[in-house]
């Protein structure tokens, strides 16, 4: 065997060995997560209101929107398992239809902010001095805003509207994504690798992107999850205010708000939205935490 | 000690500056003309340019900028365009409320939270102990506007104890900070227990136990002081989720607070008390925070010494 091709089957090698160890590490972290029993119920919970989101004109016994005034403000039977409304439309059908709102609401929302809070995160952790200072004193002003008052600002001028809801609840999210991501940068960009990739000629672009970014992705991903959570509790807050969705939209905020009007005579109406809020939030919290945990072995207590 | 108050107070004019650049900046998102708005359509084009040159509007943005700067700092937020009234003189009828509001769910987030926190860390694994974390994570994630209103329904609608809205005495406090203060609380447990469990480890709290020294004087003595330090900026953190939740808080107990009035002069389109309100917590929550960190401080002296 010549030199130059036991060089080149070394190289396969390790090219084998990094895609095994990527893989490793993964099969790693499913471990973990699979040994976290609240994780494991999390992602069942979250798992499920995907499968309903998805499902919801097979799943869904009625038309969310069918208006039925003889049988409304009803109880829970076997024909309405969570009552009808006070239009008489099945509540049932409406909270999983509400599914599909919430969690694209959510989903969106958490997506602007992150895309926009890595960017800002990447930017000043890499280049540091005047442009890093000037980013996080930015950062700590959305910061003073206290809770959903920030996103209030924001619909005030824009008008209320579930997109405007997802720019607001996206705006809301991205200091959290700027310090996570500024702070990984930090310690990432002092190591070896990346001196040696710049040493080749490399942009700051390409760097940032390429190799950096890959590298710091695990706690997006959790920071992700848990944001899922606050985004779709925020924007059922908002909904709830008469900011986001508008009737007749079957939003689980907006159903809630209608359902407290008729707290005296027709309770479930305003129970079982808030029911669907509260499971989906745990769900993804406790995934969250246990994804935290596999991620980043250090965090754990 | 003396310089770090000083220094703290100083850092707090850029952010207020910034946060009150946010919410101007906001402002000119409005669709639309503000001097017609203003006007009101019935308005002739001279009535108009009045306005806007009243207003300062045929100014570049930083004049006008300058300009907001200086009526807030004086204390002229602007005229309410629905009642005519000036904008600081609606903010402060209503202030008080919310941050009576905001100071007995503040009680409900620490009490309930170091209590609940302790007794979880003191008998770890426990059942107590399991129940308590459930609870917690429960707390975390029910929406409070839900809670509100199944609160009313348990003790407003089925058992009347409390009054189901409005403001007065302390029985209409109840509920709203229940409702307020719970997912702080629930917070506020979960890091007391492991803030606690960190400091019970320690050696110092081993020596203590080999000498003899009883549980609860050891709890209550050593290791809560020194759990308490980190759960301080917690706290601190929370009263800035808490400030915004006044205003789904107020919505659900039709409480006459600051948050109503920002909710109905958004529903009304009356932005210079939006602008006005939102100001005025986020102002309130950068000086609890100033307070927090000080506390911190004064708390933590090893920092200091190190």
């Amino acid at each position: 065997m010549s030199q130059s091709a036991v060089q080149v089957k070394g190289e396969a090698k390790k090219g084998v060995l990094k895609r095994s160890s990527k893989v490793e590490r993964w099969l790693h972290v499913y471990k973990q997560l699979k040994k976290n029993k609240m994780a494991v119920v999390g992602a069942w919970i979250v798992a499920f209101y995907f499968l309903v989101a998805l499902l919801a004109p097979i799943i869904a016994p009625y038309d969310p929107l069918q208006i039925d005034l003889v049988n409304k403000l009803q109880g829970p039977s076997w024909e309405h398992w969570m009552g009808t409304d006070d239009k008489g439309r099945d509540i049932l059908s409406r909270v999983i239809y509400g599914s599909q709102l919430s969690l694209a609401v959510g989903s969106v929302s958490v997506l602007i902010g992150a895309v926009l809070g890595v960017m800002l995160g990447l930017i000043a952790g890499y280049y540091g001095k005047l442009i890093d200072t000037v980013i996080m004193r930015f950062i700590d002003i959305l910061l003073a805003f206290p809770g959903i008052l920030l996103a209030l600002a924001i619909i005030s001028a824009l008008g209320p509207s579930l997109i405007n809801v997802m720019i607001a609840v996206g705006i809301f999210s991205v200091p959290t994504f700027a310090r996570i991501v500024r702070g990984s940068m930090l310690s990432e960009k002092k190591k070896e690798y990346v001196d040696a990739i710049r040493a080749l000629g490399a942009s700051d672009f390409h760097i940032i992107v390429v190799h950096i970014l890959p590298n710091i992705f695990s706690p997006i991903i959790v920071q992700g999850t848990l944001r899922l959570a606050t985004a779709i509790l925020t924007a059922a807050g908002l909904s709830f205010l008469g900011m986001g969705a508008q009737p007749p939209s079957p939003e689980w905020g907006a159903m809630l708000s209608d359902g407290r009007n008729f707290l005296w005579t027709a309770p479930h109406i305003a129970t079982f939205p808030g029911l669907a809020i509260a499971f989906i939030v745990l769900g993804l919290n406790l995934f969250g935490d246990g994804l935290r945990d596999a991620l980043d072995p250090r965090s754990k207590k | 000690m003396f310089v770090f108050i000083i220094r703290r107070m100083l850092q707090m004019i850029p952010v207020v500056l910034g946060v009150i650049l946010v919410v101007f900046l906001i402002m000119q998102m409005v669709p639309g003309d503000p001097a017609v708005l203003l006007a009101g359509e019935s308005a002739t084009k001279e009535q108009v340019a009045q306005l806007r040159e009243q207003l300062g509007l045929n100014q570049p943005l930083y004049m006008q900028y300058f300009e907001y700067v200086k009526n807030v700092a004086t204390g002229d937020l602007g005229t309410s365009v629905r009642s005519g009234r000036p904008v600081a003189e609606e903010i402060f009828t209503r202030l008080p409320v919310t941050v009576e509001l905001a100071f007995w769910s503040i009680i409900v987030t620490t009490v309930l939270g170091l209590l609940a926190g302790i007794i979880s860390a003191t008998k770890q694994y426990s059942i107590s102990d399991i129940s308590i974390m459930i609870v917690a994570l429960l707390g975390v994630s029910l929406p409070n506007f839900w809670l509100g209103l199944m609160l009313i329904l348990g003790f407003a609608v089925n058992f009347q104890i409390f009054p189901v809205s409005g403001w007065g005495s302390f029985m209409h406090v109840v509920l709203p900070a229940i409702t307020l203060g719970t997912a702080g609380a629930a917070i506020v447990a979960r890091m007391t227990r492991s803030s606690m469990l960190e400091v019970i480890s320690q050696d110092y709290i081993r020596t203590a136990k080999a000498k003899g020294v009883k549980q609860t004087y050891i709890v209550y003595k050593h290791a809560l002081k020194n759990a308490l330090i980190p759960v301080i900026t917690v706290v601190g953190l929370q009263f800035g989720a808490l400030l915004g939740g006044t205003v789904l808080t107020e919505s659900v107990f039709a409480i006459n607070g600051l948050g109503r009035l920002i909710i109905d002069a958004i529903r009304m389109r009356d932005l210079p008390v939006v602008q006005g309100s939102i100001l005025v917590v986020s102002i309130l929550f950068v000086i609890v925070n100033m307070f927090v960190d000080i506390a911190y401080r004064l708390l933590n002296k090893r920092v200091d010494l190190n």
